[in-house]
């Protein structure tokens, strides 16, 4: 095989435009905050100064808990949002794409409707329904109003109505009820789209900032995304490399999540957009 | 699009669709219904007053100047991102798709950033970008370019859209490498044998063939760019200088939050609803016309 | 075993709070805007106080930003879930001093728990910004700050100027620009960090000039802006001119600017005197603290400047009990001590709220150990605080802000002369005014 000197070097500035900020973050965390401050840091980390990561961990940073903490936090977070989606969703979809049923399409509509509203515009009512269901400071209000979202719901309509009704049709000669179709059948069969939007709506979890801000006020409920905000001050001076290296562990493990499934995560996204 | 197949019985699948049902009524729907009446009422920050003024607030927002402006600002925005994204995820697919050494690797070193919350990579182009602060910011300074993206317009539309496009490239590249992969090879071969070659090739066999992910991507891109964006700005330029990088939603968040106009924000709202739903209805046609494909 | 270590965790979560109060004290929930070092010292004071006594409990919980400490504290009010207390910065007094029942204000609080705070122990420039006009307090003073000139000692001597006598009036402070411009002693000559505050406000209060109608809105909803009057046109024109011939440098909105000091590369800056902490963590030069400079044609003698920073009201909320008021109020009296605010003061470069904290510090020798660190009482407490140096009470003040900076930067860009910038600073900002007014007029 000839070497594509020109694919090659496209790709490799490519990765380098991506790798070039977190390269930065990785390099200025081991150095002194006040360097950072100043502007005179370089690209070259100082490896003595990468206890900075085991202090974050353990420590934490000027006002926030520490990071293992905030890590839990925001793991079993983006666990239940996603774990949770999926499941309320499969079972919208299923019922939407497989049924009749009176107020079908009323339903459907319903949710086509609010794919995407603001979160701007639905703090207040938000978090005074949260705040009637006393689900303030707590897990559950943590995760279930972004589980509400439709467009999980969405996806897996697109999903099932492409699945082929002779499959069905072989399904219910067996004498397969609905339980044991979508047991049997239509989540095996859709499993790539499963593994692909576990991770999307992973990453969106581990994301969020707006709405943990507002609902949790206990310090214990901190997710990373919400410390590394804390951190940067906006009365006091930032340690900026307290903040370099909280970004950096916080990009871990949604990374972690798509690298390791990105066989799925590929395939499930490119098979579901149909 | 409809099954010809489908399981009798009425009340499962009303038991199976009730969870996500009653979710969407309790935080879409009931919190959309308070901000369409605020956005008909004037009311204080403490909804102590409330007064009925049914279009009022509508009408104030489209004969402000300011207003219009922002949603002229927005649009180019929009544009400026979903270009410049789709354009890198592009050139970067096209070859990613091809024979080459190291492929796998590439694309993997290529996807993962679409990991990175818009909080944390806000605070990475700072790094780079801040004029004091950040690396080449510093670098362009020293060398005669005056680089200060907080007291240049032009400078700071170049940040927040960059830095918004950076984002959303592995998402674009994702799908475009899917849907190079999903043209099948006989038909490339079929082209290279008629002697097409390179951009040529490119431009009459490849394009259009990937025309449907291109419009499915454009409104993904707009979407994104419209409400996406709104920590990034947020965080690189707050709007500024002036009212440079101010767009729709981040004066949404300013009227509403910062600002405690509900009326007036919440019209706001209610009007981008509206786009929201415009843009998702041409996606859906985008998308129903691909499965027809 | 994933799900078992996290159904582990969420219940230790939940449980938590649950655990935390304890039988027989009143639960006192504290929003705070302070993240950093300043959260630690909050955490330190409320923990201070939960051991001084047995009757209330002050939890302390950061909310964020100022505005959506606001935000949240507004939505948790219309939810009927509202803290105890939370900490308001000072541009948000006018939002809530028009919020009626959700918060009981000062004096109130004072009356009903019996619990003595005396508003005559205050800094004038401090009660005045929190104080109803008839003198009550609405809102507890905590952190202030008020903005000064910081000067770099040594890019001053190699300009060939002497830092002991630094610049006190605007025409020396541009000769000591282009000084410092002309031998190159400072890569920036002069920058400053909240522009609205320091260079429109400040100066408004310090030269005794009315910068809106109404007494600066304390006198009614139906306030105008006057800060295009020529005075301020003539303030706006000596930045831009100076920002022209390049001894001045606009380095964005807020704290934005600040980096450029603490680097050594701008030789004045005009900054909140709360950044003194970090200037002497940071700062690897000798530095100076001085008095905002005035303009001698309008006035000899300057008055005091305002404050900035914010202070602590009292929230109301269904069900919330008299013992509960009274923990707040124990807590506010706590705080109040000059022992308390002389450590408050000294630990987080804030000014001391009560001038019997100043005189504690003062007594504890702590302004000859850091000398400069007394400029901005001094400042505050100059002259006798009149209706144009007594703060502001306007409505939607942060939008007011946001319009100042918006039309500076046009400005700054070239894009529009001073008088005009001030004249549409004027036009938005009474729009924005009068919006206020229609939604919260009685």
């Amino acid at each position: 095989m000839r070497t594509d000197w020109l694919a090659h070097s496209i790709l490799c500035a490519g990765v380098l435009l991506f790798a070039l900020p977190v390269w930065l973050a990785l390099a200025g965390s081991t150095q002194p905050a006040d360097v950072i401050a100043r502007g005179e840091w370089s690209l070259v980390p100082d490896l003595h100064g990468l206890g900075i990561y085991a202090d974050v961990l353990r420590n934490g940073g000027p006002g926030v808990t520490p990071l293992w903490r905030m890590l839990l936090v925001s793991f079993g977070m983006a666990l239940a949002i996603a774990l949770g989606k999926i499941a309320i969703s499969v079972l919208s979809a299923y019922a939407v794409a497989f049924f009749r049923w009176p107020g079908r399409r009323l339903a459907f509509w319903v949710i086509f409707l609010t794919l995407m509203l603001p979160v701007e515009v639905r703090i207040i009512p938000t978090y005074s329904v949260m705040a009637g269901l006393g689900l303030i400071n707590s897990f559950t209000g943590l995760t279930l109003p972004l589980v509400a979202s439709a467009t999980a719901t969405l996806l897996f309509r697109q999903v099932f109505l492409a699945v082929p009704d002779e499959l069905m049709e072989a399904a219910r000669m067996d004498g397969a009820g609905p339980w044991r179709f979508l047991r049997d059948i239509l989540l095996p069969v859709s499993a790539p789209n499963l593994a692909a939007l576990f991770v999307i709506l992973f990453v969106y979890g581990w994301n969020q900032y707006l709405w943990p801000l507002l609902v949790a006020t206990d310090p214990r409920l901190d997710t990373v995304v919400i410390g590394i905000v804390k951190m940067i001050g906006s009365e006091v001076q930032t340690e900026w490399n307290r903040v370099m290296a909280a970004a950096v562990l916080a990009l871990l493990p949604p990374v972690a999540v798509v690298l390791l499934m990105q066989r799925w995560f590929v395939k499930g996204l490119a098979e579901g957009d149909k | 699009m409809e099954r010809r197949t489908i399981f009798p019985g009425r009340l499962l699948p009303v038991l199976l669709a009730a969870p996500q049902i009653a979710l969407t009524a309790v935080f879409f729907l009931w919190p959309a219904g308070q901000a369409m009446w605020f956005s008909a009422a004037r009311q204080d920050a403490f909804g102590l007053r409330t007064e009925f003024v049914g279009f009022e607030n509508f009408s104030d927002l489209l004969a402000d100047p300011l207003y219009r402006d922002s949603a002229g600002r927005t649009a180019v925005f929009c544009v400026l991102v979903a270009a410049l994204s789709m354009g890198v995820a592009l050139l970067l697919a096209v070859f990613a798709d091809r024979e080459i050494r190291g492929r796998a690797a590439y694309r993997t070193l290529l996807i993962w950033p679409y990991a990175i919350a818009p909080a944390v990579a806000a605070v990475l182009w700072i790094l780079v970008l801040h004029p004091q602060v950040g690396l080449l910011g510093r670098w362009l300074n020293r060398h005669g370019i005056a680089w200060d993206y907080r007291l240049r317009d032009a400078q700071a539309m170049s940040v927040v859209v960059l830095a918004s496009a950076w984002k959303q490239v592995s998402y674009d590249f994702i799908f475009f490498l899917a849907g190079l992969q999903a043209i099948p090879r006989t038909v490339t071969e079929a082209a290279r044998m008629d002697g097409a070659r390179g951009w040529r090739r490119f431009r009459t066999i490849t394009l259009p063939l990937l025309a449907p992910t291109v419009l499915f991507l454009l409104v993904v891109n707009l979407v994104y760019a419209a409400f996406d964006t709104f920590g990034t700005v947020q965080a690189l330029t707050g709007g500024g200088p002036g009212k440079a990088t101010e767009t729709l939603v981040v004066k949404v968040y300013r009227d509403g939050v910062v600002n405690l106009d509900l009326g007036s924000s919440s019209a706001q709202s209610v009007l981008l609803m509206g786009a929201v739903i415009a843009l998702t209805a041409l996606q859906f046609r985008v998308l129903g016309r691909r499965s027809a494909d | 075993m994933k799900r078992r270590t996290l159904i582990a965790g969420a219940a230790a979560l939940g449980l938590h709070s649950r655990a935390r109060a304890q039988a027989g004290r009143a639960r006192v929930v504290f929003w705070h805007a302070m993240n950093g070092a300043l959260n630690d010292e909050v955490n330190r004071i409320c923990a201070a106080f939960n051991a001084a006594q047995a009757d209330a409990e002050v939890v302390p919980v950061f909310k964020g930003t100022y505005p959506e400490t606001l935000t949240a504290a507004i939505a948790a009010w219309r939810a009927g879930q509202a803290p105890h207390l939370v900490q308001m910065y000072e541009v948000g007094t006018g939002s809530m001093l028009a919020a009626g029942p959700a918060v009981k204000q000062t004096w109130q609080l004072i009356q009903e728990s019996g619990i003595a705070i005396d508003p005559a122990a205050y800094i004038g420039a401090v009660r005045g910004y929190y104080s109803l006009p008839d003198g009550r307090l609405a809102s507890m003073p905590f952190n202030s700050s008020t903005s000064v000139m910081w000067l770099n000692a040594d890019a001053l001597e190699r300009a060939g100027l002497d830092p002991a006598k630094p610049p006190a009036t605007w025409p020396e402070v541009i000769a000591a620009a282009q000084a410092v411009r002309a031998k190159s002693a400072a890569p920036t000559a002069a920058t400053t960090s909240w522009f609205p505050w320091i260079q429109l406000e400040q100066f408004a209060a310090m030269h005794d000039l009315p910068f809106a109608t109404k007494a600066n809105g304390f006198e009614g909803l139906d306030t105008a802006l006057l800060v295009n009057a020529p005075p301020f046109v003539k303030q706006l024109d000596r930045i831009l001119a100076m920002a022209k011939e390049g001894t001045f440098r606009y380095a964005g909105r807020d704290i934005a600017p600040d980096p450029l000091f603490y680097s050594g590369e701008a030789a004045i800056s005009f900054n909140s005197s709360g950044s003194r902490a970090d200037i002497v963590k940071n700062a690897k030069f000798r530095w100076l603290e001085a008095p905002l400079p005035y303009d001698p044609e309008l006035t000899a003698a300057p008055i005091n400047s305002i404050i900035g920073g914010a202070s602590l009201w009292t929230m109301t909320a269904p069900g919330r009990t008299p013992a509960e008021y009274k923990g707040v109020a124990q807590f506010l009296a706590f705080i109040a001590q000059p022992a308390r605010d002389a450590e408050w003061h000294q630990n987080t470069g804030y000014v001391p709220v009560t001038l019997a904290g100043y005189e504690e510090s003062k007594r504890q020798g702590y302004y000859d150990k850091n000398p400069g660190a007394d400029v901005p009482i001094k400042q505050l407490t100059r002259g006798t605080v009149t209706p144009n140096s007594r703060g502001f009470r306007l409505g939607r003040m942060p939008e007011l802000r946001n319009i100042v900076y918006e039309e500076v930067e046009r400005a700054l860009q070239g894009q529009q002369g001073a008088q005009a910038a001030l004249d549409s600073v004027v036009s938005r900002g009474n729009r924005v005014l009068r919006e206020f007014e229609r939604a919260n007029r009685a």
